[in-house]
């Protein structure tokens, strides 16, 4: 069974005429890593909403269609309940982080779910150790750098031990070192853990790399869903998906004639690619 | 012109942000502001407009001291747009929010009417005309929030972190707005991380690391040195990493369509 199962999701906000998103249907597994992008007001921070019950909970308007995650009817099941099984980060770790020391913020998940001290604290040592922030714990979140707030956010949230992780563009208040940062430490409790992550993303050049599937949208409803490579083509560039520009210059260079074999979605796979091609 | 010397800031609680910056900005230059994630780059721009006040050091706009003046004087030649758009939107609908100041600065009806329609429509806005601002994504928030400031025609435009989730078409517009805005001669400062839209735009780039100018050139100059950019948090865009791990290629190259070219003419020469 998919851990998250979409069925003909339509979704207008209270008081708007278009919907923002219309009959989605979407299938995850567990232990994937899904970047979902798209044109800017596309849906997906709303669809991102479906998944922990802020929609329709929490931000009112008209649903129809069905929403399971870990098997929970995600329209009914009040957002507490849910929080268990999906953990989400926000684009600015600002608006999740409240307490006074890192440790507190990343405790207070654990607590709220009336777990015991000892569960409690293990958890907390836990999150802070596989987020690399154990030196930050004393440390008040609004004193720390942008890369060490989004990491404080993932260890609260990680401290919840949930299924699958929703991020909403994570890495956009970030230099691109943290940027990077921050995704290597996603990517690596995707691949050891198994968490389920669905990450929101329009600079893809950073992101992809972690990523097996991109799920792009386009007005409210799935356009292209597949691997990178087989999604960066014509059609997601043209609805103004930000392909990676090596992608990019290899698909204007295959249009110009030149013979390419592979059309790369990494540096790595470019660098390979153009020896390739200047060899001749 | 934008001129700085010597400015050093620190906030209320005595924590220095800014050491002593020096800068010159001339009239229909477009500037971009990089460093990593506190290195003062925001803070710097507060000063532009008044916002912030140098506690040492002095920041002139068109030769007016920023400290002998309001930021209310300094508002009508000084457009900020803020980093998060929710700091500046508060109006009911889009239409509202846009024709705010020209109200404020006590224009006829019909004026405001043609400016506002004018400037929705150059950033793909005309359909939310009437939506509430609250209801757009963050990105059309985000474009709300430019269009606000671009409609009083401020000599000077200060963007913060205007790519934030923008698509590739939207930052497209964004940089045509951009090119536009220098042929009339006006000033635009854009604080980023976002290396890729730099490396397109190829506009001055001035590195901020640690409250102080570490660089100051070409876009093509300074994206591409490798240990500037690391001190500055920042990786290299992504053509400029594939041209220096493959042999024989030009070493500043840091766009597409540039890269297309070179490539195309190797190959050409090969056959």
């Amino acid at each position: 069974m998919p851990i998250i199962d979409i069925k003909d999701l339509s979704f207008s906000y209270a008081g708007t005429a278009r919907p923002s998103l219309s009959n989605v249907n979407l299938e995850v597994k567990k232990g994937e890593f899904v970047i979902v992008t798209g044109p800017s007001g596309c849906g997906k921070t709303t669809l991102c909403r479906c998944l922990n019950g802020l929609v329709p909970n929490f931000y009112a308007g008209e649903l129809t269609g069905e929403v399971l995650v870990c098997g929970l009817d995600a329209r009914r099941q009040p957002t507490s309940v849910l929080s268990h099984h999906v953990g989400f980060v926000f684009q600015n770790p600002e608006n999740q982080l409240f307490s006074l020391t890192v440790e507190r913020d990343v405790a207070f998940g654990p607590e709220n779910l009336g777990l015991s001290r000892d569960e409690t604290r293990r958890r907390v040592e836990w999150a802070l150790e596989v987020t690399g922030i154990g030196g930050l714990r004393d440390r008040a979140p609004y004193e720390l750098s942008g890369g060490q707030q989004q990491r404080v956010a993932l260890a609260s949230v990680l401290a919840m031990e949930p299924e699958i992780m929703v991020l909403d563009e994570p890495t956009s208040f970030l230099d691109p070192r943290s940027s990077q940062e921050i995704l290597g430490v996603v990517a690596k409790l995707n691949k050891d853990l198994g968490i389920t992550v669905v990450l929101v993303e329009h600079r893809l050049d950073l992101a992809t790399r972690h990523c097996s599937r991109i799920v792009v949208l386009d007005k409210g409803t799935v356009v292209l869903d597949g691997p990178p490579k087989d999604v960066y083509g014509r059609q997601a560039h043209l609805i103004g998906i930000g392909v990676p520009k090596v992608t990019l210059l290899f698909h204007l260079l295959k249009q110009d004639g030149v013979e390419i074999e592979k059309i790369p979605v990494t540096v790595e796979e470019a660098e390979a690619e153009l020896r390739e091609i200047l060899k001749h | 012109m934008i001129t700085v010397e010597s400015l050093r800031y620190a906030y209320p609680n005595g924590n220095e942000v800014l050491h002593g910056v020096n800068l010159n900005i001339g009239d229909g230059e477009f500037v971009a502001i990089m460093g990593e994630n506190g290195a003062g780059k925001t803070t710097l721009v507060k000063t532009f407009n008044g916002l912030l006040k140098p506690i040492d050091g002095k920041v002139l706009i068109d030769d007016v001291e920023t400290r002998k003046t309001s930021v209310a004087a300094l508002a009508r030649s000084v457009g900020l747009v803020f980093q998060n758009p929710d700091h500046q939107l508060f109006c009911e609908t889009v239409r509202d929010e846009v024709a705010y100041s020209l109200r404020n600065f006590g224009y006829p009806p019909d004026v405001i009417e043609r400016r506002v329609r004018g400037i929705l429509e150059t950033l793909d806005l005309m359909p939310y005309v009437d939506s509430s601002p609250f209801m757009l994504s963050g990105g059309e928030r985000k474009r709300v929030a430019l269009a606000s400031v671009l409609v009083w025609n401020p000599k000077h435009i200060v963007l913060d972190e205007p790519t934030i989730g923008q698509d590739y078409q939207q930052k497209d517009r964004l940089r045509n707005v951009i090119v536009q805005l220098n042929t009339q001669q006006k000033t635009v400062v854009v604080v980023t991380h976002d290396v890729e839209f730099i490396a397109e735009c190829r506009p001055r780039v001035i590195l901020l690391s640690g409250g102080r100018i570490i660089a100051d050139g070409k876009a093509e100059e300074i994206l591409t040195d490798k240990a500037l950019t690391e001190r500055a948090s920042l990786i290299r865009p992504q053509i400029s990493l594939l041209f220096s791990s493959v042999a024989n290629l030009p070493r500043d190259v840091i766009d597409v369509f540039s890269a297309k070219a070179v490539i195309n003419s190797a190959v050409r020469r090969r056959t």
